[in-house]
Parts: C-alpha cells; structure tokens; sequence
C-alpha cells in the first residue's frame, strides 16, 4: 500500500507565535520551529497500516527550507522517502492555495492513501483534507480515531460531539486524524542513522508544473487585511480560601447573574 | 447560510448566525434532510427571509460532499454576496470543499463579520486578533459557535424545495453508524454558555462527578483538560484547548487546570472566567475575572451547595 503522509512544520505553540509587520504573513523566525503535533499521529498511523498491510510511507511537506529538519524527524521515525515542496514563490499561500499545490504532489506521486492531521496549530483552518478530498475526487474520511483497512475497503471512527459515527468508503482516500488515534513513537537511534540515507525529493513549484504567479501571497483568495495583540484581560479579583471560597465565588456568580 | 439542526431542532449557532447574516443583508437558510417545516417558526422568529429545503436523507448518511455539492450549485444560482457556515468540524469542511468547487476564499473560526465582510479571528490561542477578507471568488465564512449573540427579529421564512439530486461523486463516504457515548442531556460543549471544566488536580477519574455535579447546577457542559483526557479521566471529545474543542461561552469555569498555553487556546476569548486552583502561581489565574486559591475538593462542593441554596431561595 501506497501511504502518503502530509506534515507541516508549525511554529512551536510554546514559543510566542506572531506575523510580520511587513506582508501580515506568520513570522516564521520569531518562533522554535516543530513538526506539527496532530501530523505525528497521521505519520504513526501511516507506519502501523504499513506494518500491518505492507507497503511504503512518503511523506510529503510543503514549507521553506527550515522544514528539512521536520522531514529528518519523519523520516526517523520510519518513513520511507520525502518530498518537500520547497519554493519562495509559495511565500503566504492560504489554504485553497496549499492544496492546490499538495493534490497536484499527490497525483505526481500516486497514493492508496493520504494521511493527514485534521488541524495544524498555526493555521487551524481544519479545512485541508476535505479541499484535497475535493480535488483527488476521493472519499474523504476525516476526523478519524480509528482506521480500519480490509483489502480496498477502509472504515473510520469519526470523532463526533456525542461520540464517534463509524464511516466506509474505498481506497484510494483521504483520511484525516485526531491524536486520539494512537501513541506516536519516538524516533530510535537506529531511526535517526536511517534517516540520513534516505531519499529526500525536493520541488519547485515549476517542477509541478504550476506558473509560480498561480500560488503565494498574491495568488491566494484571502488576506489579513490588519491585527493586533489581543489587549490583555483586565486583572480580576482572587481570593485565598479561608473556608469561605465557596461561598465567595456563588457571590461571584451571583453579582454576574448567572445564578 | 447553513443551517445546523438535529431533526426540528434548529441549534443555537444556527440563530446566531441568522443574526449575523441579517446584519449583512437579507438571509436566506439552506436547510438539510427533513424537519424544516418543524423549524420554520424558529428560523422566521430570528430573521430568515427564505428557507432552501433540500430534503433528502443523502445529507446524512453521506460525508460533508452532497452538502459542499448543494451549497456550490446555490452559489451558482442564487449569487449570494456571502456563505455563512458554522466552524463545527463539519461546516468547516463543507466549507473547504465549497471554496474548491467555486474558487473562493474562505476564512475559518471568525468571530464576527463587519459590512464590508471583513471577518476577525483570533489566532495563536487568542493571543492575535486578525481582520482578514476574502479577495476571490463568494465569501466563505465559517463563524465560530457562541461569538455572536443571537436576537430575535421577525422574517418570511418562506419555505422553498430545492430539487438537486445528490450525485454518486459525492456519495463515497457513507456514515454506517452513530454511535453515543457518555453524555447525559448537557448542552453540547461549544454551544454551551456555561462550561465547568476539570484538570489534572481532580486526581482521579472518579473526581470527574463533581465536576458534573457542579456543571448539572449550572446547566453547563463539562470539558477538560488534556492533562485529564490523556489520563482517561474524560471523554477525549470534550477537551478543550488547542488539540480541542474552542469555546468561548458567557461563563467559563477552569477548576484544578494550570492555565498552559495550549489550554488556554481554546478558552481565552470565553466572556468571564471563573478560576479555582491550590497554586497562586498557577498561569490560568492571569486570565481569571474571579479565582479561588485553594483546594478544589473544599471550594466546589461548598459553591455546589451555595448554588443549591440560592436556586432554592
Ligand atoms: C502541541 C500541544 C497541544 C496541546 N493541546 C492541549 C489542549 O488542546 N488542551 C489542553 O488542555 N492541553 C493541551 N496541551 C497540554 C498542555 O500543555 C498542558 O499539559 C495541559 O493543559 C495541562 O493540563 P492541566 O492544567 O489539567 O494539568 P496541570 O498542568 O498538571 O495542572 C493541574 C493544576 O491543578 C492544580 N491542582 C492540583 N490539585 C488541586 C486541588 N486539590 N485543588 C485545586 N487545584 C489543584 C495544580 O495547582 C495545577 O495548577 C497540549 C500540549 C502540546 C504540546
Ligand atoms: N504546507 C503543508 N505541507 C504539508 N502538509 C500540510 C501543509 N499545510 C497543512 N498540511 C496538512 O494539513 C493538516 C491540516 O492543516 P490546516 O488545514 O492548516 O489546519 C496538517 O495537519 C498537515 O497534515
């Protein structure tokens, strides 16, 4: 079987994350840069299903340069071969953009399966997978807790407010994750000599065949118009429990009307 | 505007985004899968001028496409200045694959829209707030549960049937099953306007109960920390923070939780915050209207009881 896994490298949540001043776009210096969290979960699951039903696992990254460190990590952890899609010209790209450029990867590549996370930490569009399902012409099986594959047949766990709704469709597929889905694994010493030696495919948006004008900042169909820090929130009041806290606090609420 | 409803029931982001919508122009509701003349009352009390009801049951059983497949050919249509969806995991991906099918911009978990359709988000956990537009194609707009609150205004609510068959393109993801887990009647986390929820300093798993206990007093929802789902303390759908759901309800009660940033990402923009903890230091009461320092096990069960004395009275 054929897995490719998205992966994106974010800005560390722990970090202060900001934008430029100068084009709005996310700074992408300001903060440690990490591999998304939730794609650690699609690359675990794409191992397991290998594991499972044999087969390779390509990831596949779109961002700058910096990025290579993140598909080191990847690919440390298992996986097979990469593909980063590295170009200025993809500077700013939104979503629609992104996944213009990520299903023309996949068609190049080919896939059974494509596994990603159901949301990154600096974006959180939450939209990606159900833009490639769209594009691939694929079943899109998104928010999955759990994957199940019998031949071409693939069944999901889809995490829902009440519980999870159980969903079928057939390969080829979309499949996106919540971290629910498994335990990642932490890269091996053994992984990470591996890694070294395996084949890391970089592209230019024009090895795609996409005209660079066509994606980036420019190309994209939204933009941040203006932002600002969020003004902090007015000091509140704290009080230490001296067997009254209780108390206290129904006063709190009472004084807000919400008892 | 799309309608999210569980049969009659129209949900409360549902008005809410009614209310928006009519503060843009004149709102027509997508209704799907039946129950619409049930509901007609409800959407005609918050302003919808018309109702598009496209009734068959492929809504449901079928993955997100046939909804994104409806809404592109009333695009096509109808030329509406704007797509309002609510940002629940599924509106945002009608929404995805809405802005594909028309070559749109979308703009996700917006706050509020100005006339100019300008949307505010606030990113990075809150810490950000952005003004951002669509410059391509209809606006998307997918509007964050609980961020406006709805009022009443009267409308037609003119019900008319749509008759576009559901195609088999879009019928290849299909939902077997539903299945429901621990929930009770609690109001649904995101659209709660009162959240009570929990950390790692309820210690146990059984700790949860005071939290509900607490949370059934107030009609609240109950959410959790990671700390807690990740220890199988809690469900793991009702976690709250950036792994999470976001919510940003009238009251949100953070009892036992530290505050990391991570956390605070799905709560910050919540109207008043209510803290209890046992370390002053602990980051959460940076952002507490009203915080208690001291032993959860000792505040709640007394705040329980004051409550009950209070209702009572
Ligand atoms: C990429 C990433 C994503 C994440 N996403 C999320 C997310 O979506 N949501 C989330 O919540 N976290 C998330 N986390 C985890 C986050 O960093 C914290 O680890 C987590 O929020 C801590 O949960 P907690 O506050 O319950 O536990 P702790 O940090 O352990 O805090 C427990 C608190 O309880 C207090 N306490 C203990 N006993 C008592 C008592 N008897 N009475 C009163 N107070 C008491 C303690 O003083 C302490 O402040 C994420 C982390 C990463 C790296
Ligand atoms: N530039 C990118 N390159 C590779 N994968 C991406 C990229 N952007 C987003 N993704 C994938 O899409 C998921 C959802 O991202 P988002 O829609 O930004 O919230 C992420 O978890 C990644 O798996």
């Amino acid at each position: 079987m054929n897995i490719v896994v998205l992966m994106k490298q974010v800005p560390d949540t722990w970090s202060e994350r900001t934008l430029r001043a100068a084009d709005n776009t996310l700074d992408r210096d300001a903060a440690d840069a990490v591999m998304n969290e939730l794609d650690e979960y699609a690359i675990e699951e794409g191992l397991r299903l290998t594991e499972a039903h044999g087969g390779e696992v390509t990831i596949v990254s779109m961002g700058p340069e910096k990025a290579t460190e993140s598909i080191r990590k990847a690919l440390s952890m298992g996986a097979d071969k990469a593909v980063h899609v590295s170009d200025e010209a993809l500077h700013g790209s939104d979503a629609l953009v992104t996944s213009a450029v990520l299903a023309k990867v996949l068609e190049r590549a080919g896939f059974d399966l494509v596994i990603l996370g159901s949301e990154s930490t600096d974006a959180r569009t939450g939209v990606l997978a159900a833009m490639l399902a769209e594009r691939l012409g694929v079943p899109q099986l998104t928010f999955a807790s759990k994957v199940d594959i019998d031949g071409s047949a693939i069944a999901i766990h889809r995490l829902a407010d009440y519980g999870y709704d159980t969903v079928e469709g057939t390969l080829p597929a979309v499949v996106s994750v919540v971290e629910k889905i498994n335990e990642p694994r932490y890269p091996s010493f053994k992984g990470i000599m591996a890694a070294k030696k395996k084949p890391v495919e970089t592209l230019t948006v024009a090895d795609l065949g996409i005209d660079p004008a066509q994606v980036g900042l420019a190309a994209s169909a939204t933009e941040v118009v203006e932002w600002a820090k969020r003004p902090p929130r007015a000091a509140g009041v704290v009080v230490t429990d001296d067997g009254d806290g209780g108390t206290k606090a129904a006063e709190f609420l009472a004084s807000r009307k919400f008892i | 505007m799309l309608a999210e409803h569980s049969g009659e029931t129209v949900k409360k982001v549902t008005t809410e985004l009614l209310t928006l919508a009519r503060s843009l122009g004149e709102p027509s509701v997508v209704w799907t899968g039946p129950g619409a003349e049930g509901a007609k009352d409800r959407l005609a009390e918050f302003g919808a001028a018309k109702v598009y009801v496209a009734d068959s049951a492929d809504y449901d059983d079928y993955l997100v496409a046939p909804k994104a497949e409806l809404l592109g050919q009333l695009v096509a249509d109808k030329a509406p200045a704007a797509v309002l969806v609510p940002a629940t995991a599924e509106g945002r991906e009608v929404a995805g694959r809405l802005a594909v099918k028309t070559s749109s911009g979308v703009l996700t978990d917006v706050v509020g829209v100005s006339g100019e359709l300008v949307g505010e988000q606030s990113i990075f956990g809150g810490a950000i707030t952005v003004q951002s537009r669509v410059t391509a194609g209809t606006p998307i707009i997918a509007v964050r549960p609980n961020a406006v609150s709805p009022s009443a205004a009267a409308g037609a609510a003119v019900l008319e049937p749509v008759s576009i068959a559901v195609t088999d393109a879009a019928k290849t993801a299909r939902v077997t099953g539903r299945v429901a887990q621990e929930r009770g009647e609690r109001p649904e986390l995101t659209e709660a306007s009162i959240v009570v929820s929990g950390g790692r300093g309820l210690g146990a798993g059984e700790n949860f109960a005071l939290i509900e206990q607490l949370a059934d007093s107030l009609g609240a929802a109950v959410g959790a920390s990671r700390a807690a789902t990740d220890a199988g303390w809690y469900p793991h759908q009702f976690q709250v923070g950036q792994t999470g759901k976001t919510v940003s309800p009238q009251l949100y009660m953070a009892i036992g939780i530290s505050g990391a940033i991570q956390h605070r990402a799905g709560m910050q923009t919540s109207k008043t915050i209510m803290v209890v903890n046992k370390d002053p230091e602990a980051p959460i009461f940076e952002l507490a209207d009203f915080g208690v320092v001291g032993d959860l096990f000792k505040v709640v069960p007394q705040l329980i009881e004051e409550i009950g004395k209070r209702q009572a009275g």
